[in-house]
């Protein structure tokens, strides 16, 4: 039966606290929310995750990648194409974007399903992202956070069968983004959550539930979209569920309203608390609302160590003021304009794309000299065009050497630049997530695909290095 | 290599270098003019345009290219052509004007280094990118890659630094035509704002505008040009991996100059340079580059350059004194026009014209540069006959 077989989350490094947004500071324990670095995007945030769903898949299996979010960097250019390319998928790869609603993630989810259960595809990647803004010090801008998702969805393995899907559309404006404007706007909260999410919910719920002749507390858990703590809590209980046993945590306060991503991150966060036999009803909001029944079956134990959003939740960074936020958005003029510059040449991108996308190098077949960035002639035993490819991006490297530069522009100085050795490969990398004071030779790094710029006003990407840690912030492995 | 094929066959008759700094108010022309003439006077040319037969030019960032130098000086009718390599370009200028004149070719030519960095509106190189591999950072960011390693391995670190700022910035005081004449302390240098790990202010050489001529002939024709003539004794240049990509880098040298000077020293004869060499001008765009430079070039043993910087063995009155007219980070740095300033200083020196900063009897002097990632370095001895 169809489902999902692999699972991974996302939440990036950095917290804000929520009492800085007003200028305060946090006070231990108080909410936050999970803000991107500068350097991350909807995007990359949708490749980390999908880099943990695949631990210990072989990726060229993967016949698919659905990227659903609210927030893509281009309005015109796909950006499944540029994950798969940076996940280093095959090149006959389906690829599709799902956006505009916040029901994206749930919708990329049944198209997967559809397409492994139509037999167009065996296995299909489905990945969520969202960096959504508001105004500045909005109530909404508060209630946002950054997270993404991933699921391999198949045809067969599933840890999670889906037994059934029941959804509805509904034309209302209460939610929206149009064209040339950065923010997300709302209308009066009490419209939206009684007309809107209410309404929508409970209609496909109850659809759901009907279809399948099941009651709310034949599931073990409830995934459930939550416009605020409050209106989560109450829709949970009026569909007849015990939020107390029932509800998975929305993680307010310290994630934050994730969009099309918050409930892809939740079920991700169910997953991991499963066990096999566990019933998960999933319910999102968006134009309308999606609900689907999942059946956690026997390989969800076999399933291999992947970080999810507990290891996540726990590693964090915080951010000291609203002031650095304010900038990481780009919504304060600064001398070093990231946007600034003629861009780079979609030619050399073309060229480079093996090797900065998909993070290839070399290995010289003659003496085996893994070397980047791509070469005709061999470092070292010269060997004209001798050379296999090989994939650098799950390695983990070390530090050959390293400096802190105060005059490279960076949002956030002074910039980390390191040389990494990569199997052998010397690779001139800049360091993310990272305090200065943690940086020393020798130090284990892993590869994360980042935003470098946004030089000629288009998002470049590029891989970075940071400190390989354990849950709890420490440098391990 | 014929380690011979140019020995002490050209000779350097006539020097000149402008006022390096940031000449606002100096055209790129100004500077060659200044420079040029400057050379022509002392060597006594009484017409250059008909002596002069070649010009081989050297910059960085010229913005007219040969004809920068080929109009200011009106050297037209004649070969000027130009080189670039990255901050050895000074340095391969001059290696051309060598050659041509010991191939038999011409009998007079002239080599001009120049750079105008400053009218780019930037303090220090531009650190505009186009790709995304190329980080944003900067010179300093490159040339600081072999601290944390060095330092690490040596157990040297920022004061053995500072000191050769200190050095440099007391030199430049004494050379009438350097940028910066301050004297500055060992806690001046370590409390200036960082610019990258480990360097600050003092740590980064002064980035500035300028020119500087030589005048090259045979070595039988020198006479009658002057009697003191300096003779050219070996020229090297050489290129190396980007090490933030050679797969084999230590992050304890910089291997351009190891091969530079292998070529040099092969070429010279020179088997104990600290003895042989009698004054030097070395690269100092950062501090740890003059630090590395001593070891790279068999001043001293790897790994204690920290000893002889604590014992005074590179400074004005020591056994080898090292960037006597202050070096890059006070005399100045137009990437172009460096490499010939150094020769110009070690052709004052040789002559005995140092002035205040005269080290005492020298025969034989080195110069030497690097540049890029870093990946290409140049090195030159000049001697007396």
């Amino acid at each position: 039966m169809a489902g999902i077989i692999s699972y991974g989350a996302y939440v990036p490094y950095l917290r804000l606290p929520l009492a800085a947004i007003a200028g305060g500071k946090r006070t231990e324990g108080g909410p936050e929310k999970s803000v991107a670095n500068y350097d991350e995007d909807a995007l990359t945030m949708a490749v980390a995750a999908a880099v943990d769903c695949l631990r210990g898949h072989d990726r060229s299996s993967v016949d698919g990648v659905i990227f659903a979010s609210t927030s893509f960097a281009f309005k015109e250019k796909q950006g499944a194409t540029i994950v798969a390319k940076a996940l280093d998928l095959r090149r006959d790869v389906l690829t599709s974007d799902v956006g505009d609603s916040l029901r994206a993630g749930t919708g990329a989810l049944r198209a997967a399903l559809d397409a492994v259960r139509a037999g167009s595809a065996r296995r299909v990647l489905v990945v969520v992202g969202d960096v959504r803004m508001a105004s500045p010090r909005s109530g909404l801008e508060a209630n946002l956070g950054d997270a993404a998702a991933a699921f391999l969805v198949g045809a067969e393995d599933a840890a999670a069968t889906v037994e059934a899907f029941h959804g509805v559309s509904d034309e209302m404006i209460d939610v929206w983004r149009t064209e040339g404007d950065p923010f997300v706007h709302a209308w009066e909260d009490r419209f939206v959550v009684d007309h809107g999410y209410r309404t929508n919910v409970r209609e496909a719920v109850r659809g759901l539930l009907a279809k399948l002749d099941r009651k709310p507390a034949d599931f073990t858990r409830l995934v459930l979209y939550g416009p605020d703590a409050r209106s989560h809590a109450a829709l949970a209980k009026e569909l007849g569920f015990d939020a107390a046993k029932q509800l998975q945590d929305a993680l307010f306060g310290r994630v934050g309203n994730a969009g099309a991503a918050s409930v892809p991150l939740q079920l991700a966060a169910a997953l991991e608390m499963a066990k096999a036999g566990d019933t998960i009803l999933v319910a999102a909001y968006g134009d309308g609302a999606d609900a689907l029944a999942l059946r956690v079956e026997a390989p969800i134990s076999g399933l291999g160590d992947r970080r999810g959003v507990r290891w996540h939740l726990e590693r964090r960074g915080e951010m000291p003021n609203y002031d650095m936020f304010i900038r990481f958005r780009q919504l304060l003029s600064t001398e070093n304009d990231r946007r600034a510059g003629a861009g780079i040449s979609a030619t050399k991108h073309f060229r480079d794309r093996d090797y900065e996308i998909s993070l290839h190098a070399q290995k010289c077949r003659k003496c085996g000299q893994v070397q980047y960035p791509h070469q005709r002639v061999c470092f070292k035993c010269f060997a004209r065009d001798e050379f296999d490819h090989v994939r650098l991006s799950d390695r983990v490297g070390t530090l050959k050497s390293f400096t802190f530069d105060n005059f490279a522009g960076s949002p956030n100085p002074p910039l980390v630049a390191t040389v990494t050795d990569v199997d052998g490969a010397r690779l001139y990398l800049q360091m993310t997530d990272a305090n200065p004071k943690e940086v020393r030779l020798d130090l284990p790094v892993e590869l994360v695909f980042r935003k470098i710029h946004d030089a000629g006003g288009t998002p470049n990407y590029f891989w970075k290095c940071t400190p390989v840690r354990d849950a709890q912030g420490e440098r391990t492995r | 290599m014929n380690k011979d094929a140019i020995r002490d066959k050209v000779a350097v008759v006539g020097m000149g270098c402008c006022k390096f700094g940031e000449n606002w108010d100096k055209d790129p022309q100004d500077m060659i003019v200044e420079a040029a003439y400057e050379a022509y006077a002392d060597a006594g040319l009484e017409d250059p345009h008909r002596q002069i037969e070649a010009v081989f030019c050297g910059a960085q960032y010229p913005s007219k290219g040969t004809a920068e130098v080929a109009d200011a000086l009106k050297m037209y009718d004649r070969p000027v052509s130009m080189v670039v390599n990255y901050c050895a370009t000074g340095t391969d200028a001059f290696r051309y004007g060598v050659f041509a004149v010991a191939s038999g070719m011409y009998d007079t030519v002239l080599v001009v280094g120049f750079d105008k960095p400053k009218d780019r509106g930037v303090s220090g190189p531009s650190v505009a990118v186009t790709g995304v591999r190329g980080l944003p950072a900067t010179p300093a960011g490159w040339f600081s890659h072999c601290a944390a390693r060095y330092f690490d391995t040596y157990g040297a670190g920022r004061e053995d630094l500072a000191r050769i700022a200190v050095k440099n910035h007391h030199n430049g005081t004494l050379a009438p035509k350097s940028m910066l004449k301050r004297e500055i302390t060992v806690e001046d240098a370590l409390k200036a704002r960082l610019i990258s790990w480990p360097f600050g202010l003092y740590d980064c050489a002064a980035q500035s505008d300028g020119a500087a001529a030589a005048i090259l002939t045979r070595r039988d024709l020198a006479k009658g040009f002057r009697d003191d003539f300096v003779l050219v004794r070996a020229i090297g240049i050489a290129l190396a991996p980007d090490p933030k990509e050679d797969p084999d880098f230590d992050f304890l040298r910089w291997k351009p100059t190891e091969m530079a000077a292998r070529q040099v020293y092969e070429q010279a004869g020179i088997t104990n340079p600290r003895k042989e060499i009698h004054v030097a001008q070395v690269h100092d765009c950062f501090t740890l580059t003059e630090l590395l430079a001593y070891e790279d070039l068999g001043f001293c043993e790897k790994g204690s350059a920290k000893e002889h910087i604590a014992s005074g063995t590179f400074e004005l009155g020591g056994e080898l004194p090292v960037n006597t007219d202050g070096g890059l980070k006070t005399f100045g740095h137009p990437t172009g026009a460096t490499g010939v300033r150094m020769i110009y200083e070690n052709y004052k020196q040789l002559q005995g014209k140092a002035e205040k900063r005269q080290v005492k009897g020298p025969t034989v002097a080195l110069s030497h540069n690097i540049g890029g990632a870093p990946q290409a370095c140049g090195v030159c001895i000049v001697a007396l006959p």
